[in-house]
């Protein structure tokens, strides 16, 4: 079964986020990138489906050459083959993502599973999956938490707070995956030598501009974190165990 | 939480494992109303202490970071923050095998255990680990890893206990304020405190922190690579930390420890990737830490494929992953050493920067000596941050020859090797005729001085000087060198000494103020040339120079060009606060030029119309004689043991004095001669000594042969430990002994350990070892020379010792003791 898993080059921030000096984007010039932890987590199934019924497990994104790093990231975990959109813009809104996932896919193999993190970690629209499905017409789930795959068919599980949903859905299909479905593993040094030498391949990105333009971000109000010291030494303890049942960690 | 002290005796900033360090050592030596501050939380304030990889090797070919290294260790023990698992530096080309084989030397010459091991020895102790590529090995067993984040709160715990330290965490230092030169105030967001001394123990940050106070720190903070690579079973099953020895890797610049479950995997070998202080992200904006930058994986993988070469075995595994994956912050120095000291420009403010983990303890507790008692045990002569000229403190020299020397972290550097970055800052006046002549340039201080000239390559062959045929022997050498030193013994030679650094001392308390920095007496005729030592408070070498008597009030100091930094800040700290004394640094006003060799007083006497006539110009005196039309300062001395004099001439007049020089000397056959010459074979041969190789501050002036007949009246800076020491017996006395015959073709270059015939190593009752402090050819006597302290039952001439030198050892004799020269030992030829 073949596996494509849709990923977004985002920068690894810290708890304070700096922004640019007109306030549209965050500063990145002394940070990393990454992808965020619902992708790493999509990378992690799609590899799993992969080896467990042959297949493959394909890994796309849409955006700039700097992005053939989070494309050999992902191949440092066991995707097989790597595919970089061209961004007709430089940060495209969910609108001009979906439209070049959807513009690409004819050029590609015939995925039976396209996944896609829950949201982006930067932008967090978490929309990009549910506008490539409508697109494709093809069914989406989002939020999801488990996935087994059967001849032509795809289980899809959703945690709600009351208990588990089950969603049966024909392939191929969409699905947008959360943090917990699995525990993505890291990557290895024959997987990172390996995805080093691979080929990326570049396809061109659509003529078109989405509706969405950042006016401005602004910081979120500051919580400040109330510090309660509890005791010292083993003294804290009763008080420790207090707000563990509180918190309904122990009971 | 405490409150924040209005004042404090010393305010420490920063608390990685060196701030830690130096206010546990401030405390047990007494000081009180000590505050340290940090801008980061605590125990991790997020600074390079923090992700460091803590393993210490023990064996550095430097004794001073291997004394350090020692100390921090037995003081990491002492905390019970280390673990020993042994260590092995592994070798895969034969150069790497020569390379250990000085390793070896310099362990035995510290006196650390070690030992050459095979591969299939290191196979034995790493069952994971291939020895295929493998040629030999290195194995330290005292490698040990300790945890220098529980050894600082330790260390802050203990002066917190004896009532001497405010621990100030998450608090940002705004400002330093200075008057007149001195610290007085630091300012923060949590307020302002008085205080007499600031520490910078900010490692990566000391810049900025520095410059709040008008000062440098000569740093560049840089990334070093690390990976966490794991689960490993064989690793996870030991439960331990470390239960393996840590492997360097050298000759891919690399090391793999444990670390858990996991092998860490370090690199050196990578780009160097500097950064700027002011760029380092504040803990609340950095993902991981300040100084954990994002990794830039791309430099890496030549590492992932070394590491493979050794490691496939547990690397190449489904389920070991990439765990951690960091560009760690650490500082570069121009030169690899770390920055200690009171910085020069700033009084009492003192700098505790550039230090690995495995000097942490043993730099806080040398700084605290030093700041307690004036000097510290160990010599921090080559870690001084007092020791950089003008040019050495710029951002761009720093970044030049930290981005070069970065690469050599793991490297294997020659005792003589040159730095190629950021050259030429300094040239003499005469650079176009030495450069016209082939001038071979060596660098002191940023100045180029001429070391051979291969314009002289003609006389080798009528000379009949012997090539070196080991590569290593003859690596940033020439036979030139010999050549131009018989020609100068045959003849005369000129030799461009203008990286000297030269003070004018003047002023009503100018003949005072030398005196107390002085052993030689000052209160000579004027016109008289004064060789003195200039001691620390203990007695021990500080400095070793020329004064000359110009005026009942005027002096003018000459000093080394490497020391010439130390020496500024030494004289300028010591100036009298009346302002009766005024110190000018005439270092780049004049230039000077050595003339020496029988036939000197020829040509001096052919371009001065002034008598220069034994009668009337004595060897130890000094004047102006007018060569042509430029005036100079003629001092009749001699570091090569030859007739002649220093010719110290205004800068600007420098070329014409070269010339006038190069054409009187052509009929007496002069030759430019280099510093290979008069920093080597002449003066070895001569057996003068040198700062920073025999004189240094574990040595006082008795034991190197340098005590003066007399003892002056007038107090000065190491008058008693120098008066107890000309009244007892020296432990160790400075030899000069010969290279055997049969030893010959092999040139020890210094540094070796020098043993008895039974291949014992040698210490004195102090525990100082005995080692090559200068070694060179003596191409007068036909021989290879050496220096070393020996202790009263070996300094005996006529005794047989061993020289350890790449692996073998070769038979020596003790040919003099003391300060006799081999060559022409009552000095008739100078005088």
């Amino acid at each position: 079964m073949d596996v494509l898993v849709c990923i977004k080059r985002v920068p690894a921030v810290g708890a304070s986020i700096q922004l640019s000096a007109d306030a549209t984007a965050v500063d990145t010039r002394h940070l990393g990138f990454t992808i965020g932890p619902h992708e790493e987590c999509a990378v992690e199934e799609a590899v799993r489906i992969a080896d467990r019924t042959g297949g493959s497990a394909g890994v796309l994104t849409v955006g700039p050459p700097e992005a053939d790093e989070q494309l050999r990231y992902a191949m440092s975990m066991g995707a097989d083959h790597a595919v970089r959109v061209e961004a007709p813009v430089a940060d495209p809104d969910p609108e001009v993502t979906a439209a070049a996932v959807v513009g690409a896919l004819p050029d590609l193999r015939p995925y039976d599973l396209v996944l896609f993190g829950e949201a982006s970690a930067d932008a967090g629209h978490a929309q990009v999956g549910f506008r490539v499905a409508a697109a494709l017409g093809r069914p989406v789930v989002g939020g999801v938490k488990g996935i087994e795959v059967d001849e032509g068919r795809v289980r899809l599980e959703r945690h709600v707070p009351d208990g588990v949903e089950v969603h049966e859905a024909p392939l191929p299909a969409v699905a947008a995956v959360l943090e917990g479905l699995n525990l993505p593993r890291y990557p290895t040094i024959k997987g990172r030598l390996r995805a080093k030498k691979a080929p990326v391949r570049v396809l061109d990105g659509p003529a078109v501009t989405g509706g969405l333009r950042t006016l401005r971000l602004r910081h979120r109000p500051e919580a400040r974190a109330e510090t309660v010291v509890l005791g010292r030494g083993a003294a804290a303890a009763p008080a420790v165990a207090d707000v563990l049942a509180e918190l309904g960690m122990v009971r | 939480m405490t409150t924040f002290p209005d004042r404090a005796q010393v305010v420490v900033i920063g608390a990685g494992i060196v701030g830690n360090a130096v206010v546990h050592h401030l405390a047990r030596l007494g000081w009180r109303e000590i505050l340290l501050v940090d801008k980061g939380p605590l125990p991790d304030p997020g600074g390079s202490t923090g992700h460091a990889s803590n393993f210490i090797f023990p064996v550095d070919h430097s004794r001073e970071i291997t004394l350090l290294t020692g100390d921090s260790a037995r003081q990491y023990a002492e905390l019970g923050t280390l673990t020993t698992c042994g260590g092995i530096e592994v070798a895969r080309t034969p150069e790497r095998v020569q390379e250990l084989d000085r390793r070896m030397s310099s362990a035995t010459a510290w006196g650390i255990d070690a030992e050459l091991i095979s591969p299939a020895e290191v196979a034995d102790k790493v069952p994971f680990l291939d020895p295929s590529p493998l040629l030999g090995a290195f194995w330290t067993p005292s490698v040990a890893v300790v945890d220098p984040l529980r050894a600082g709160e330790l260390m802050r715990e203990r002066a917190t206990a004896a009532g001497a330290l405010t621990v100030s965490a998450l608090t940002e230092v705004l400002a330093v304020d200075t008057e007149d030169g001195r610290v007085r105030r630091v300012r923060t967001d949590r307020g302002d405190v008085e205080t007499e001394y600031v520490v910078v123990a900010c490692g990566v940050w000391s810049p900025r922190i520095a410059a709040l106070a008008g000062a440098t720190i000569p740093l560049t903070p840089a990334v070093h690579q690390m990976i966490d690579v794991g689960p490993i079973a064989e690793l996870a099953e030991t439960g331990r930390e470390i239960a393996f020895p840590i492997i360097r890797d050298m000759d891919p610049f690399m090391y793999e420890r444990q670390s858990g479950a996991d092998l860490e995997i370090g690199s050196y070998a990578h780009r160097p990737i500097l950064c700027d202080p002011d760029d380092i992200p504040s803990n609340a904006a950095a993902a991981l830490s300040p100084t954990q930058l994002p990794f830039t994986a791309d430099d890496f993988d030549p590492q992932m494929e070394a590491a493979l070469e050794l490691f496939a075995g547990i690397l190449d595994r489904p389920d070991a992953g990439i765990r951690h994956a960091i560009n760690g912050l650490l500082s570069l120095t121009p030169d690899g050493h770390p920055l200690l000291g009171e910085t020069p420009e700033v009084a009492g403010l003192w700098s505790a920067a550039a230090v690995w983990i495995k000097e942490g303890p043993g730099v806080g507790r040398l700084i605290a000596e030093w700041m307690t008692a004036g000097v510290p045990e160990i010599d921090p002569h080559a870690a001084d941050v007092a020791r950089f000229a003008p040019h050495e403190r710029t951002r761009r020299h720093v970044r030049a020859r930290a981005a070069e020397g970065y690469n050599k972290t793991y490297g294997i550097i020659h005792p003589r090797e040159q730095w190629s970055s950021d050259r030429g800052a300094r040239r003499s006046p005469f650079s176009p005729r030495e450069e016209a002549l082939g001038a071979e340039f060596f660098e002191v201080a940023g100045w180029e001085r001429p070391q051979w000239y291969r314009a002289n390559e003609p006389l080798v062959a009528e000379l009949g000087v012997e090539d070196r045929p080991h590569e290593w022997d003859a690596r940033w050498w020439s036979p030139i060198i010999n050549a131009e030193h018989l020609a100068m013994r045959r003849g005369v030679a000129m030799i461009d000494l203008s990286a000297f650094a030269q003070f004018d001392v003047s002023g009503p308390g100018a003949l005072a103020y030398l005196q107390h920095l002085t052993v030689a007496q000052m209160d000579r005729p004027v016109g008289r040339v004064i060789y003195t030592p200039v001691l620390g408070p203990d007695g021990g070498f500080r400095s070793d120079l020329t004064v000359v008597r110009l005026g009942q009030s005027h002096f003018r100091v000459v000093t080394g060009g490497s020391d010439g930094a130390r020496d500024l800040h030494w004289f300028t700290r010591h100036l009298p606060a009346d302002g009766s004394v005024a110190l000018a640094d005439l270092t780049s006003a004049v230039c000077t030029l050595g003339v020496w060799g029988p036939r000197a007083r020829d040509v001096l006497a052919a371009v001065t119309d002034d008598d220069v006539s034994d009668a009337a110009f004595r060897f130890g005196t000094a004047r102006t004689v007018m060569v042509g039309s430029i005036p100079v300062l003629a001092l009749r001395l001699s570091y090569v043991g030859e007739l002649g004099w220093e010719l110290h001439a205004p800068t600007e007049c420098g070329l014409r004095l070269w010339d006038e020089i190069a054409a009187a000397g052509q009929e007496h056959g002069i030759v430019p001669a280099g510093i290979g010459v008069y920093g080597t074979t002449a003066r070895i041969e001569k057996g003068y000594r040198l700062m920073g190789h025999e004189l240094d501050g574990e040595h006082g002036p008795v034991e190197a042969g340098l005590a003066l007949p007399g003892l002056k009246a007038a107090d000065f800076v190491g008058k008693a430990a120098y008066t107890k020491a000309r009244e007892g017996e020296p432990e160790a006395t400075l030899c000069t002994l010969t290279l055997d015959a049969s030893a010959h073709r092999r040139y020890p270059q210094g540094g070796e350990p020098v043993l008895t015939v039974d291949g014992a190593r040698i210490t004195d009752r102090r525990g100082r070892p005995s080692y090559v402090t200068s070694a060179g050819a003596a191409p007068s006597l036909g021989t290879h020379l050496l220096m070393a302290y020996l202790p009263p039952w070996h300094a005996v001439e006529g005794t047989g010792l061993l020289v350890e030198y790449l692996g073998e050892r070769y038979p020596v004799t003790v040919a003099r003791v003391g300060r006799m020269p081999l060559f022409d030992p009552d000095d008739a030829r100078m005088r």
